[in-house]
């Protein structure tokens, strides 16, 4: 780290950012900010410097002052039985989400949790789930003490409302494994036993063990049959039971052939059985269960409002003292008090101070909204500006935003993807084998009545697609890992199947084709002089107002001193520089008529300057970068904005987005699911773009939702894939390979085909025997799963994925 | 040959036994999180070091 001292451009010895201003100078290192000198000199003092050598700057941050007092609510008894797992005389269990986990010194810092606090017995981390499990002693330490000692360390844990709702963390699906595991050691076991057979010399050995091995690999294979295969079964007969063919009846269907015959060749001791490949069967499909399964443990895709809202909240009691209380607990009449960039978490009356509410995540509106003394918020919005304190009128759970959230509408009925190739290809499967099954047992019956019936359940047996089950999981699964590698993130395989039919993509504007973060201001009216330019930055250096923040940071100048500044709350601002008295702020404050319609619609400020009009600064929002070049690949599908913003940004849209598109204002989210309803009615196939809580709906309704976020770690509404901002430019690539995808599953079912050929005209001979099915079956579920694959690699490649 | 009779039961039986620590091991959760531990392990076990010593300088 000597180095980076010397040189010019200075990195944090902590957190690794440049050090803008003069950097701390602590213990021969340097630090951006007092946050990461003290988190290093708490983990100096107690010898945890280990961290700084695992990896080069791992900290987090220390920039945000962090405000303990916030933590009180955790010494509420009633929020700390909701947390933790499990409890008894002397130790607590819990399991926290630190989404800030990203490198191994953070594991282990993680991990030696005890060294900081002697009250922590156990700390470990599950480093994909982001998840830390804590063991403490709650008679040396409490559950605030331990979250404000993460919180120190710059880890501290995301604590929503939805951890306080009882519904404790299901414990991870070992189900698979299991089924896996045993498949594995009956196949293998199964298939020892079956060599003799294999080879025509061991003819005698047949003869003397024959039957014993038969009997053995029977009791092996029944553990296959009940539980491992369960799954085929049961699927199979839900189909059955919604009058609807799906790939796993023919599947059940074969396996059930190949168990039954075996059944009676080994009872009957007139053969050896198809056991091996029976059970060779399951455990090969299995593996595509357990492929197809294994997706992103990081990401909550089905999150709902609850974990939106933070859990605690400041409360100001009658003789004006603070304390955090859970939000669970708030009553109406409460007052409670809103710090800047807070949530409000209930639908309250402003009491006092100036509010101006962020309710871009639940509106899309992209302006904050200002509110005066007396008005009513609604839960969702984010407080920018100063501290406000509000009187609760509504309980949390009778919210606006939960209303809205509980209404049947939003819920999208999940109703099983009935279209999918592998169903769809498993139906035509079913007609053909059952046809070329009855066509045998007609041309054998008056010839060979055995014959017959040996060539018909061979039919049934080779038929048994299990090549076809594997192809999808494979190539899906490739595909999934293939776009979580361009960060983005998709719920389940299936997904991918859905995209490469999507026709219609409706975007969301504020935040998804806008950047949140940023505005354009644009000057309109008298060329102002450097002078005057100068007073008006001057006069809004001293305004925490958002919009004069923004037009403040866009000129380019020195500030001067002001005399006489005033702030009138929900108008504007003056002030006096050089004797020229400056208003600035809206239409009626500075005594201006609005120009023409569209000016009505933008946000506006205007100057002037005693009295005499200058001009006006108007907000444009900023489009993401790459957003000409998607809507270019996205040209041969129907495109549609949905905005919940007013629609003065409409000709910048018009022109990016053609003349063909559909764009929408003004839409409250049930508008926006509405129309997306409408679409689907219309029989397209719609995927919605959106980022915030008011497109929670539309999301839902799609056929594909995706979540646009900055961070994926931080909240998103409920979605079937979570796309990372930087990846946004990547939207028309990504739907481009889902259609690649669905012809290389083509091309795998054309592959599994061949063997099914091959095996089918044997079967029909009735030269089928279990030898042939022993090499056949593993040699076409191989082909399958290594073509899918291989194919898949080379397409992404193509692609530049 | 009746050897096989007894060869067969005891390979079956030691196969049981693996299969039976296979699931426990996964009973006992080493298989919900198959990344941590590979890095853990990877974790020196430090000496006891004075409290005022410095640390190692990172190979950069």
């Amino acid at each position: 780290m000597e180095a980076a001292l010397q040189t010019n451009v200075q990195t944090c010895y902590h957190c690794g950012d440049t050090c803008e201003k003069e950097p701390i100078l602590a213990h021969d290192k340097a630090f951006c900010c007092d946050g990461c000198k003290t988190v290093y000199e708490l983990l100096d003092e107690n010898n945890l410097c280990t961290y700084y050598n695992l990896e080069q700057n791992p900290g987090i941050s220390g920039k945000e002052a962090l405000n303990e007092s916030r933590f009180a609510y955790l010494d509420d008894a009633g929020v700390e039985a909701q947390l933790v797992s499990f409890r008894n005389d002397a130790i607590c269990k819990l399991t926290f989400y630190v989404p800030q986990m990203h490198c191994s010194s953070c594991i282990w810092l993680l991990e030696n949790l005890f060294k900081l606090n002697p009250g922590i017995s156990e700390s470990t981390v599950n480093f994909l789930r982001k998840e830390i499990s804590l063991t403490y002693l709650h008679g040396q330490t409490s559950l605030r003490e331990v979250v404000a000692l993460l919180a120190r360390i710059g880890y501290e844990p995301e604590i929503t409302l939805a951890d306080t709702d009882g519904k404790k963390t299901t414990k991870p699906n070992r189900e698979i494994i299991y089924k896996l595991g045993i498949a594995a050691f009956c196949f293998g076991n199964v298939m020892l036993l079956a060599f003799p057979d294999y080879f025509s010399v061991a003819n005698s050995l047949q003869r003397t063990f024959g039957s014993f091995f038969g009997y053995l690999s029977l009791i092996l294979s029944l553990p296959v049959l009940i539980y491992s295969a369960r799954g085929f079964f049961i699927t199979a007969y839900e189909g059955i039971k919604q009058r609807m063919v799906n790939i796993d009846l023919p599947i059940a269907m074969g396996l059930q052939a190949l168990f039954f015959v075996s059944l009676y060749q080994i009872v009957t001791e007139t053969g050896p059985g198809y056991l091996d490949s029976f059970t060779g069967l399951v455990f090969f499909m299995l593996i595509g269960k357990y492929f197809q399964q294994r997706t992103y443990d990081t990401l909550s895709f089905d999150r709902d409002y609850t974990s939106y809202f933070p859990v605690s909240v400041t409360l100001l009691k009658e003789n004006g003292e603070e304390e955090a209380v859970a939000v669970r607990n708030l009553e109406v009449g409460n007052r409670i008090r809103i710090r800047n960039q807070e949530l409000i978490p209930a639908d309250a009356i402003l009491l006092r101070g100036t509010a101006m509410i962020d309710y871009s995540f639940v509106s899309g509106e992209s302006e904050p909204v200002e509110k005066v003394t007396g008005e009513v918020i609604y839960a969702g919005g984010r407080q920018v500006g100063e501290s406000i304190e509000l009187e609760v009128v509504k309980a949390v759970s009778q919210g606006y935003l939960t209303q809205l959230w509980n209404n049947t509408i939003f819920s999208k009925n999940e109703s099983q993807s009935v279209g999918t190739y592998a169903n769809i290809a498993g139906k035509w499967f079913i007609i053909v084998t059952l046809i070329v099954a009855a066509g045998s047992l007609i041309y054998w019956v008056p010839r060979d009545t055995d014959m017959a019936v040996k060539a018909f359940v061979s039919v049934l047996i080779i038929a048994c697609p299990c090549a076809l089950s594997l192809a999808t999981p494979f190539v899906h699964g490739h595909t999934v890992r293939v776009f979580g590698r361009n960060k983005f993130y998709l719920k389940n395989t299936s997904v991918v199947e859905t995209l490469a039919k999507i026709d219609t993509v409706v975007f969301d504007k504020t935040g998804t084709l806008t950047e949140p973060s940023a505005a354009e201001v644009s000057y309109v009216g008298k060329t102002l002089t450097p002078e005057q330019e100068q007073s008006i930055k001057s006069v809004l250096s001293h305004s925490t107002h958002p919009l004069s923040q923004r037009i403040f940071q866009s000129i380019n100048s020195d500030i001067k001193s002001v005399e006489n500044f005033k702030e009138f709350a929900g108008k504007g601002i003056t002030g006096e520089v050089d004797n020229h008295v400056l208003l600035i702020g809206s239409a009626s404050f500075t005594g201006i008529k609005p120009v023409g319609d569209k000016a009505l619609l933008n946000t506006t400020v205007y100057v002037t300057m005693d009295g005499v009009l200058l001009g006006y600064y108007t907000f444009f929002n900023v489009y993401r970068s790459g957003l000409k070049q998607i809507l270019c690949e996205l040209d041969d599908r129907k495109l549609a904005v949905l905005s919940g913003d007013n629609s003065h940004e409409e000709a910048r849209l018009v022109e990016l987005l053609g003349e063909h598109a559909a764009l929408n204002f003004n839409q409250s989210p049930v508008q926006k699911l509405e129309y997306v309803e409408q679409l689907k009615n219309q029989h397209h196939q719609v995927m919605m773009v959106g980022d915030g809580l008011n497109d929670a709906g539309a999301l839902r309704q799609s056929d594909v939702g995706v979540a646009l976020t900055n961070s994926i770690t931080n909240f998103s509404p409920s979605c079937d894939a979570i796309l990372d901002a930087t990846s946004f430019d990547k939207l028309g690539l990504f739907l481009r390979f889902s259609k690649t995808t669905m012809r290389i599953i083509l091309a795998t079912f054309a592959v599994s085909l061949v063997y099914n050929v091959v095996g089918l005209t044997l079967a029909v001979q009735g030269l089928f025997s279990p030898i042939v099915s022993a090499i056949l079956m593993p040699i076409s579920s191989l082909s399958v799963i290594i073509f899918a694959t291989l194919s898949v690699k080379i397409a992404a490649k193509r692609a530049g994925l | 040959m009746v050897i096989i009779f007894l060869m067969i039961a005891v390979s079956v039986t030691v196969a049981g036994c693996f299969l039976g620590a296979f699931l426990w091991a996964v009973r006992s959760g080493q298989y919900d999180d198959d990344y941590t531990p590979a890095i853990r392990m990877l974790f020196d076990n430090e000496a006891v070091t004075d409290k005022k010593e410095k640390p190692a300088e990172p190979a950069s």
